[in-house]
């Protein structure tokens, strides 16, 4: 049993790797080392050339809002998601805090942080840059 | 090979709308549905071999309808994209019908969601890159899109509550739709936000309701009760599932689901006599118009201005008033197609459009993930 190769068994899921590094302050993100794409949400092959050799990397933080939105639901405060894309070329859903939901701007440059959410899983929220 | 004009749809019909009622289940809307379908073609259930359908409340929908039906089909289909799925399941039958592998093809789906209390989508594992931001599914997702819309082409508030008002014009020339009276764009900026930019009124329905379609080969279609509605040309495509990952949230693959349906067809959108759009938000139909080659990208705003997409105006978009203001029972796909298969009969009375040849029905699934177009005509066009 011990000459099970790495194709069958991987040390950890992508999902885990990415919770990891998250618990410790960092944004991690996959690089393909077959083509370089920079690739979001991990996984355990690049959706743009199909290898399986993709490295973890960590991302600087720093990104520009995509797309955002202010959800608005009964006795509650709205709430902003966004979508941002990172510096290094990869997308993702998220929140920008410390602004107004309707507030935050398509286009503003935001800076990565983390929160506990929810019995106790880190998420990756976004400030506005120079806040 | 093409399968072109190779099978018609030959019987089309709405189970009960609106709201139907404590105690109906989605199964009993299919029975209604079907059976007046098969009125409609002039067919018997045991002529019925083949079987589409797609659902949030089974899991094994055709299992689920075939055994309520009493249908023992040799061919069974339950693609499940979404509110497209059944657009898909037109293409799917089609390719059925002409390989030999079933002749009479029923698709058919139904959802009591309204009487049972609200909206029942899609019940997906949480997905841990998108669930702990709380967006509301799926009206967040399309309210991303049209921020960006909005951003990158100048679209306003104003342009999307125009595609409200159209649907609702249409909807007052149609006895089966939900919300007939009057609606501005002033009534649609001033009403709830939900996910800015969209307010509630730029919010499809949440109904009940269902239907069926027959599908059989255009050889067979000619002996039957209506006049065939053949499929000219249908195309699929899908580029994503969860939002965060559209490549761009202004573009969506109805431009290939389009371009496919069209080339299949051979028609260009200019021969287009009426469309169907599958408007679960007001983003929605301005996205496919772009997509679907009606206008430039960017220009879907402005070309739903000025009532151009309403009665009388310059292209019919809609007629039965959409999932915006007809019904919206779920998944729409299927009500959207036999919005087309009347309007090429011309059996929509007061909001029939004149001298309807060629009908494009567009349906969308997810959030802007799966995109089926097809192309219906008349034998004239064949």
């Amino acid at each position: 049993m011990e000459e099970l190769s790495e194709e069958m068994t991987s040390a950890e899921a992508p999902a885990v790797t990415y919770r990891r590094h998250l618990k410790n302050g960092r944004l991690g993100y996959q690089c393909c080392a077959g083509c370089s794409a920079a690739v979001f949400y991990p996984r355990v092959l690049c959706p743009v050339c199909g290898s399986g050799a993709l490295e973890w990397r960590e991302s600087a933080g720093r990104g520009t809002v995509y797309a955002t939105t202010a959800v608005h639901s009964r006795n509650r405060d709205p709430r902003n998601v966004i979508l941002v894309d990172l510096d290094e070329g990869f997308r993702m859903m998220s929140r920008v805090e410390g602004v107004p939901a309707e507030e935050v701007e398509i286009g503003a440059r935001v800076r990565f942080e983390v929160r506990q959410g929810a019995e106790d899983e880190p998420v990756a929220v976004f400030v506005r840059e120079g806040s | 090979m093409s399968i072109r004009g190779k099978a018609a749809i030959v019987g089309a019909a709405e189970s009960d709308l609106g709201e139907v009622g404590p105690g109906f289940t989605p199964l009993d809307l299919i029975g209604q549905a079907t059976n007046r379908a098969l009125a409609d073609a002039g067919l018997e259930k045991k002529d019925v071999d083949g079987l589409f359908s797609a659902s949030v409340y089974y899991q094994m929908p055709t299992l689920s309808a075939g055994e309520y039906l009493g249908i023992r089909p040799r061919y069974s289909d339950a693609t499940m994209m979404g509110g497209s799925s059944f657009v898909s399941h037109l293409l799917h039958a089609t390719a059925a019908i002409e390989a030999g592998l079933c002749e009479v093809a029923l698709i058919t789906y139904a959802s009591t969601q309204l009487s049972e209390g609200g909206f029942r989508g899609v019940s997906d594992p949480p997905n841990p890159y998108e669930t702990p931001y709380e967006p509301r599914y799926p009206v967040s997702m399309y309210a991303l899109a049209a921020s960006r819309h909005m951003h990158e082409y100048g679209t306003t508030r104003e342009q999307l509550a125009a595609v409200a008002v159209a649907a609702r014009e249409w909807a007052k020339l149609n006895p089966k739709a939900f919300m007939r009276d009057d609606l501005t764009v002033e009534d649609v900026l001033a009403s709830r936000m939900v996910s800015s930019p969209l307010s509630i009124l730029d919010c499809c329905l949440v109904t009940d309701g269902g239907g069926a379609l027959l599908v059989t080969s255009a050889e067979r279609a000619k002996d039957l009760r209506k006049p065939p509605v053949y499929l000219l040309g249908a195309g699929e495509a899908h580029w994503h599932r969860n939002i965060s990952r559209m490549p761009d949230l202004t573009v969506t693959a109805a431009a290939d689901s389009g371009r496919r349906a069209y080339e299949m067809a051979g028609v260009e959108p200019e021969d287009v006599d009426v469309a169907m759009l599958y408007d679960a938000f007001t983003i929605n139909p301005i996205l496919f118009l772009e997509d679907l080659g009606f206008c430039e990208k960017g220009e879907g705003g402005t070309f739903v201005e000025g009532g151009r997409i309403a009665p009388g105006g310059e292209l019919a978009v809609n007629t039965n008033g959409g999932g915006l203001s007809y019904n919206h029972p779920g998944m729409y796909g299927l009500l959207l197609l036999i919005e087309a298969v009347r309007q090429l009969r011309g059996e929509c009375g007061e909001r029939q459009v004149e001298g309807v040849d060629i009908a494009l029905a567009h349906g969308n699934g997810g959030v802007l993930s799966s995109q089926v177009t097809a192309v219906l005509g008349i034998e004239s066009v064949l």
